[in-house]
C-alpha cells in the first residue's frame, strides 16, 4: 500500500525529520487561504501515487497570490497518467544548494532492507544507477539489529558530505529506519533530500509503501487505503480477495494462481490475442468467489471472449463449474466462454458443463488460448 | 533416491488442527504413509489421522517424541513466523511453509535466523514438495507426477502443476518437484535446489519454472554456467505483465533491469538453458533415457 507524499510526511514530522510548512488542500480556495499562512512563494503539488508527476505537469510554482488560482486549478482538474487529482499540498517554496536521495528499501537478492545515500538525487537518480553506479552508496541493515551510525557516518564520508551536515543526516536516516522498522514499510524514500541555502537538511519530498501483508497489524492504515487508484472493477475484486488488475485487450481470463494466470496471459499473447486482465481467484475458491469473479469480467465491455483455465489443487473443479453456470442467466452480450478444467474433480466439473449447450472445452492451456482468440475475432466482426 | 524428501523423511504438521492442516496432512498421509507427528499448542495428547498419529504441544516436544524431521507449516500468516522459528529452533532439517501472506519484514529476520544453520526452508507460499512414489510434505496433488529422472523446481504452484503433468502424460517421471514459493523473499532458491540436483544421482536433467520480479532466475543461470554439468531447461511466466506501477526509485537503483521476462529468458538463453515460450512446450526438450 502506497502513502501519498502528505501522508508520509506527517510521519516524517512526527519523528522530527525537518520538512517544509505545508498544508493539503482540495479546492482553490483551501490552497489560497493555506499560501497566505505559510507565505509566497509556494508550491503546488498534486497528490497522486505515480512518479513522475514533476514532468507531467503536477508541481506548479507560485510566486504570488495572483497565480494561486490559476495553477491550483489546472493542477485539480487535470489527470496524471489518468489518475484525477483531488487534493494538492500547499508548501513553502525552499532554496537549496543541492539534492540528495536517501532511502531504505528491501534487497530481494541479499534478503536484508538496505539504505542508499547518493550526493546527487533528484529526478535523474535511475539514470545516475545504470550509468554512476557507483556515485551511489548502498549498506545492508541486519533486521536483527537494525540501522546503526557507523554505517551512516560511512556513508556521509563516502559522498563527502560537510562534516556539519552528518548530524542532522543520522538523525533522519535513524528516523527513517525506525519509520521503515516500526511501520512494516517496504519503502520509505527522500527525494530530494535538500540542502538549503541556510545549511540545512530538508525532506522536500516524501514516499512511502506499507508492506500490504503486514496491514493486520498496522492499524494506522487501515482507514488511509485510497481507492482514486483503483477502478471500480478493481475495488469489487478486493472484497472478494480476488487478484485482479484490468487491461486493454479483448479476452477476459479467470485462473488460479498468479503464476498459472501469468502463463494463460502469454499464451494468449502467442495465440494472437491481448488479454483484458489479469485474475487469479487464488486457492480453493467456492462457487460464490468464482460467480464474483467472472461477473467482473463480463462487466468489462472490452471483452469479447471468456477463458476459464483452473488447474485444480486444493480448488475444486466442480467449485469452479457451479460458480460458471450461475452466471450465465447475466452473460447478456452472449460472450463466448472457453474451459479449461483440470486437476482436483476435472471429471465432475466438466460432467457439470456438459449438460450447457455453448461452452467451449480446451484440451490444454496452449489449445485454450487459441480457442479464445478465435472466439473473440469471430465476435468482434 | 531425490532431494530434500525421502519415503525416510518424517513429517510432523505444523498447525494440524486447523482445517487447511488437518486434510493436507490425510492426503499426505495417504501418499507416503510417513506423517509421524501434528502439532497445535493447547491440544497436545489428541490423537489424528484415524487416531494414528499424536498431536504435541510444542514442536521440541513432537521431534523429542518421534524423531520428526521435517515439518509442514500451516498456521495463519501472524503466527507464521513464531511457528518457523520455533522449527528451526528446535532443530527441524526441512522446514516447508504453505502459508502465505507473511510480511516481509517477519521474513528477513527469519533469513538472518536461518544463516549458517543446517535447515532448508522452503517457502513460504511454497506448494511444498514431492518425491512421486516416496512422499509429499505440502499440498501439491499426489496424482500429477510418476517417479523418474527429471527434476521441477519452480516459483509457481498451479505452473509446477501444469509441467508435472505434462510429463506424466507422455510417460516421463520425476525425482522431485519442488515449490519455492512466490514471496519476494523466501528460504531455499532456485541455486539452492539446483545444487542439490546436481548432486544427486538420480537426477538427470532439471527443469525450472520461473516468473518476472527479483533475480533469482538470474543468479541461476550464472550457477548452470559454471556449476551445472546437468542438462537445465525452462519456463518464464509473466511476458505478457503490464509494467509494474512501481512508485518510489529504490527498487530501480538494486534491481536495474533485471526482472523482467526479457531479462532472465536472455540470461538463461546465453547460459546454454533451452526456454520454451508456454508450458507444456517443456516436455520437446526432455530427453528420455
Amino acid at each position: 500500500m502506497k502513502l501519498h507524499e502528505y501522508q508520509s510526511k506527517s510521519y516524517f514530522n512526527r519523528e522530527d525529520i525537518p520538512i517544509p510548512r505545508s498544508r493539503i488542500a482540495s479546492t482553490p480556495a483551501e490552497a489560497k487561504q493555506i499560501a497566505a499562512e505559510i507565505g509566497y512563494p509556494v508550491v503546488l503539488k498534486a497528490q497522486v501515487l505515480v512518479g513522475g508527476r514533476g514532468k507531467a505537469g503536477g508541481i506548479l510554482l507560485v510566486k504570488d497570490e495572483n497565480d494561486l488560482d490559476p495553477a491550483a486549478n489546472d493542477i485539480l482538474n487535470s489527470k496524471i497518467k489518468g489518475i484525477s487529482v483531488q487534493r494538492i499540498l500547499v508548501e513553502q517554496a525552499i532554496n537549496f544548494t543541492q539534492e540528495i536521495y536517501l532511502g531504505i528499501t528491501v534487497d530481494r537478492a541479499l534478503a536484508q532492507p538496505v539504505i542508499i545515500l547518493s550526493a546527487s538525487g533528484g529526478v535523474e537518480i535511475e539514470e545516475l544507477a545504470i550509468h554512476h553506479p557507483n556515485r551511489i552508496i548502498r549498506t545492508a541493515i541486519d533486521p536483527l539489529l537494525g540501522l546503526q551510525p557507523y554505517m551512516v557516518r560511512a556513508m556521509a564520508s563516502h559522498i563527502g558530505l560537510d562534516y556539519d551536515l552528518w548530524k542532522p543526516l543520522l538523525h533522519i536516516a535513524l528516523s527513517l529506519w525506525k519509520l521503515f522498522d516500526q511501520l512494516d514499510a517496504t519503502l520509505v524514500e527522500i527525494n530530494p533530500l535538500v540542502i538549503t541555502t541556510d545549511k540545512e537538511l530538508l525532506a522536500l519530498d516524501g514516499k512511502m509503501t506499507i508492506d500490504d501483508n503486514a496491514l493486520y497489524r498496522q492499524e494506522d492504515f487501515l482507514e488511509l487505503t485510497d481507492q482514486a487508484v483503483e477502478t471500480p472493477a478493481e475495488q469489487e475484486a478486493r472484497k472478494f480477495c480476488l487478484s485482479y488488475i484490468q487491461l486493454s485487450g479483448h479476452i477476459g481470463c479467470m485462473v488460479n494462481g498468479a503464476g498459472l494466470a501469468m502463463a494463460t496471459m502469454d499464451c494468449i499473447q502467442q495465440a494472437g490475442g491481448e488479454p483484458a486482465n489479469f485474475l487469479d481467484i487464488g486457492g480453493g475458491a467456492n462457487a460464490d468467489k468464482v460467480q464474483a469473479a467472472l461477473r467482473i469480467i463480463l462487466s468489462d465491455e472490452n471483452v469479447r471472449a471468456v477463458l476459464i483455465n483452473i488447474f485444480g489443487g486444493i480448488t475444486r473443479c466442480d467449485e469452479v463449474a457451479k460458480g460458471l453456470i450461475s452466471i450465465l442467466p447475466e452473460n447478456t452480450r452472449n460472450l463466448p466462454f472457453i474451459i479449461r478444467l483440470e486437476g482436483t474433480n476435472a471429471e465432475e466439473g466438466r460432467n457439470l458443463l456438459a449438460q450447457v449447450p455453448n461452452l467451449l472445452i480446451a484440451e490444454n492451456l496452449m489449445q485454450a488460448a487459441e480457442m479464445a482468440v478465435h472466439a473473440a475475432e469471430r465476435a468482434m466482426v | 533416491m531425490s532431494i530434500l524428501l525421502t519415503d525416510k523423511s518424517k513429517i510432523m504438521v505444523q498447525g494440524i488442527t486447523g482445517r487447511e492442516g488437518r486434510y493436507h496432512a490425510q492426503h499426505m498421509q495417504d501418499y507416503g504413509h510417513n506423517i509421524v507427528a501434528g502439532t497445535s499448542p493447547g491440544h497436545g495428547g489428541e490423537w489424528v489421522l484415524d487416531g494414528k498419529v499424536p498431536i504435541f504441544d510444542t514442536v521440541e516436544e513432537a521431534k523429542k517424541s518421534t524423531g520428526a524431521d521435517t515439518s509442514v507449516v500451516f498456521v495463519p500468516a501472524y503466527h507464521a513466523f513464531d511457528a518457523i522459528l520455533e522449527s528451526i529452533d528446535a532443530g527441524i532439517q526441512l522446514i516447508v511453509c504453505i502459508t502465505e501472506g507473511i510480511p516481509i519484514m517477519d521474513m528477513l529476520k527469519v533469513r538472518r535466523v536461518l544463516a549458517g544453520k543446517e535447515c532448508y526452508l522452503v517457502g513460504p507460499n511454497s506448494p511444498g514438495i514431492i518425491t512421486p512414489g516416496q512422499a509429499k510434505a505440502g499440498i501439491i496433488p499426489g496424482d500429477i507426477a510418476i517417479p523418474g529422472k527429471v527434476g521441477i523446481v519452480s516459483r509457481s504452484g498451479t505452473l509446477t502443476y501444469e509441467v508435472a503433468l505434462a510429463l506424466k502424460r507422455v510417460g516421463i517421471g520425476v525425482s522431485t518437484c519442488i515449490g519455492i514459493g512466490g514471496d519476494p523473499v523466501i528460504g531455499t532458491s532456485f541455486v539452492d535446489c539446483l545444487e542439490l540436483f546436481e548432486d544427486d544421482p538420480h537426477t538427470d536433467q532439471v527443469i525450472i519454472v520461473g516468473e518476472i520480479g527479483g533475480n533469482e532466475e538470474e543468479k541461476a543461470a550464472e550457477f548452470v554456467v559454471n556449476e551445472m554439468t546437468k542438462p537445465v531447461c525452462a519456463y518464464i511466466a509473466g511476458k505478457s505483465a503490464p509494467e509494474n506501477r512501481r512508485m518510489g526509485h529504490a527498487g530501480a537503483i538494486i534491481e536495474g533491469n533485471t526482472g523482467t521476462a526479457q531479462s532472465k529468458i536472455a540470461a538463461f538463453r546465453q547460459a546454454g538453458v533451452k526456454v520454451v515460450s508456454f508450458p507444456e512446450e517443456i516436455v520437446s526438450l526432455i530427453t528420455t533415457s
